[in-house]
């Protein structure tokens, strides 16, 4: 099986690449569209802002072959922002391959900004949460989020209920930091490289 | 719902643990990795690397075993010591600590804070604050100290941290050097001033003795982490226990086993 992590200015993913590792499971860490269109796994990261990253993936026209890919596609934190229409985040318009707008955490709801810790996750409908215990607990790190939408699957509450996963078709997505979330986000991870291609 | 977080520091030195630790079943107890795993798996929330090292060879004797670090544990940590540059961050990050601690470089150059914030954002950067409580020419103040707590400061301890947090800062590590090996309890009404104050998490940090001084910092103390480092390592306090017991006080906390 080949899995490739896609390679674009999305911050440090290290910790991602030593989590595969940890499962025995090889990688690629690549921009080249033809190693990521011929994978059978695609793994899209990202730590870091919303227009920054999307204007970077509009230059080297990530943007149009991400949404076209076949093969299960796993977005992570910011990469989850941007398989999203459009984020808050600087106004920035993004991928649209889940039909929901990004929000900011609201700076008047007396909640801490941003999202950081430890929260449970409710309300599973995906088979990346299977063999994983109810209300598991993952790790947060995030100033917007996709409120609940009709491709949630996966439930965190905040300062409002938000998307803590997302499916449509090939495609999933985490808010949340699998690659530090204990051995529940190492489960995710593991189901993700399990699904059927 | 967000959880109360726990986490243990480890001092390093040359690659190893300094400080003193008690656990008879890990077989190098000076093994900083060892010893994050084993916290990990105890149900440590998070972790914190201290590099006391002083010489450059020692230094990248850390990096190493912040990459070590991050190949075996699969919870976040936060690595700390002698950090000034972005290059030292951005050397630390790609070995794969999730954040990073600043404290003495903060102080002598606060522009540094905004320089990392935009490079790697406020998710990843904690600006450690040692403050003691002392006499100034305005009467008793907390005040900011350098250097382990020895060397005070100009700055008062309340409004730098609105600083570093309007700066970029992503989260603060506050130390009462007051309180700090105590173990009479952390300084509660500062750090509820300062978490009330901010609108970024606060780690207590100092003074931890009992189960029951989590509970206050957490509740009193407005605190979102606390941080000890001796308690655990001598098993005074064990993490599952002190975890059982604040989640039964009904504090948010995450529960692994």
């Amino acid at each position: 099986m080949k899995t490739v992590i896609i390679k674009y200015n999305a911050g440090n993913v290290q910790s991602v690449m030593y989590a595969l590792d940890r499962l025995g499971a090889g990688y690629l860490y690549t921009d080249d569209v033809a190693e990521i269109t011929s994978a059978d796994k695609v793994i899209f990261p990202g730590v870091g802002e919303a227009s920054t990253t999307m204007s970077y993936l509009r230059k080297t026209g990530l943007d149009k072959i991400i949404p076209a890919l076949k093969q299960p596609v796993f977005g992570t934190c910011v990469g989850m922002q941007l398989m999203c229409r459009h984020s808050e985040e600087n106004n920035t318009d993004c991928m649209g391959i889940f039909d929901v707008d990004v929000k900011r955490f609201p700076a008047d709801s007396g909640m801490k900004v941003p999202h950081m810790g430890w929260n449970n996750i409710i309300d599973y409908k995906t088979p990346l949460t299977d063999n994983i215990p109810q209300s598991a607990f993952m790790y947060f790190v995030h100033s917007y989020a996709a409120p609940v939408c009709e491709y949630t699957v996966a439930t965190c509450d905040y300062a409002f209920p938000f998307s803590a996963m997302l499916h449509r078709d090939n495609f999933y997505a985490a808010q949340f930091h699998c690659e530090i979330s204990g051995n529940a986000g190492q489960q995710i991870i593991e189901n993700f490289l399990n699904l059927k291609s | 719902m967000l959880t109360k977080r726990i986490i243990p520091c480890l001092d390093v030195k040359d690659g190893r643990t300094v400080k003193g630790v008690n656990f008879v079943n890990l077989r190098d107890a000076g093994d900083a990795v060892e010893l994050g795993a084993l916290y990990a798996a105890q149900g440590a929330d998070e972790l914190v690397y201290l590099d006391i090292t002083a010489t450059i060879d020692g230094r990248s004797t850390f990096i190493e075993l912040v990459k070590r670090v991050a190949q075996t544990i699969n919870i976040p940590f936060t690595v700390g010591g002698g950090i000034s540059s972005v290059a030292d961050v951005s050397a630390l990050l790609h070995a794969g600590a999730d954040k990073v601690s600043i404290n003495s470089a903060a102080v002598r150059n606060p522009d540094l804070i905004d320089e990392l914030a935009l490079e790697f954002g406020s998710q990843c950067i904690v600006v450690a604050i040692d403050t003691r409580y002392i006499d100034t020419e305005h009467g008793k103040e907390h005040i900011v100290h350098t250097h382990g707590g020895r060397k005070p400061t100009e700055l008062r301890t309340i409004p730098w941290a609105k600083e570093v947090e309007d700066r970029g800062a992503g989260e603060l590590l506050l130390t009462s050097m007051d309180t700090d090996g105590t173990k009479n309890g952390f300084a509660l009404e500062l750090t509820a001033t300062i978490s009330e104050n901010g609108n970024i998490p606060v780690i207590a940090s100092g003074g931890a003795g009992t189960m029951s001084h989590f509970y206050d910092v957490f509740t009193t103390g407005k605190a979102d982490a606390g941080l000890a480092a001796s308690i655990f390592h001598f098993r005074e306090i064990d993490i599952p226990d002190l975890k059982d017991y604040l989640s039964d006080k009904q504090l948010p906390i995450r529960l692994t086993r």
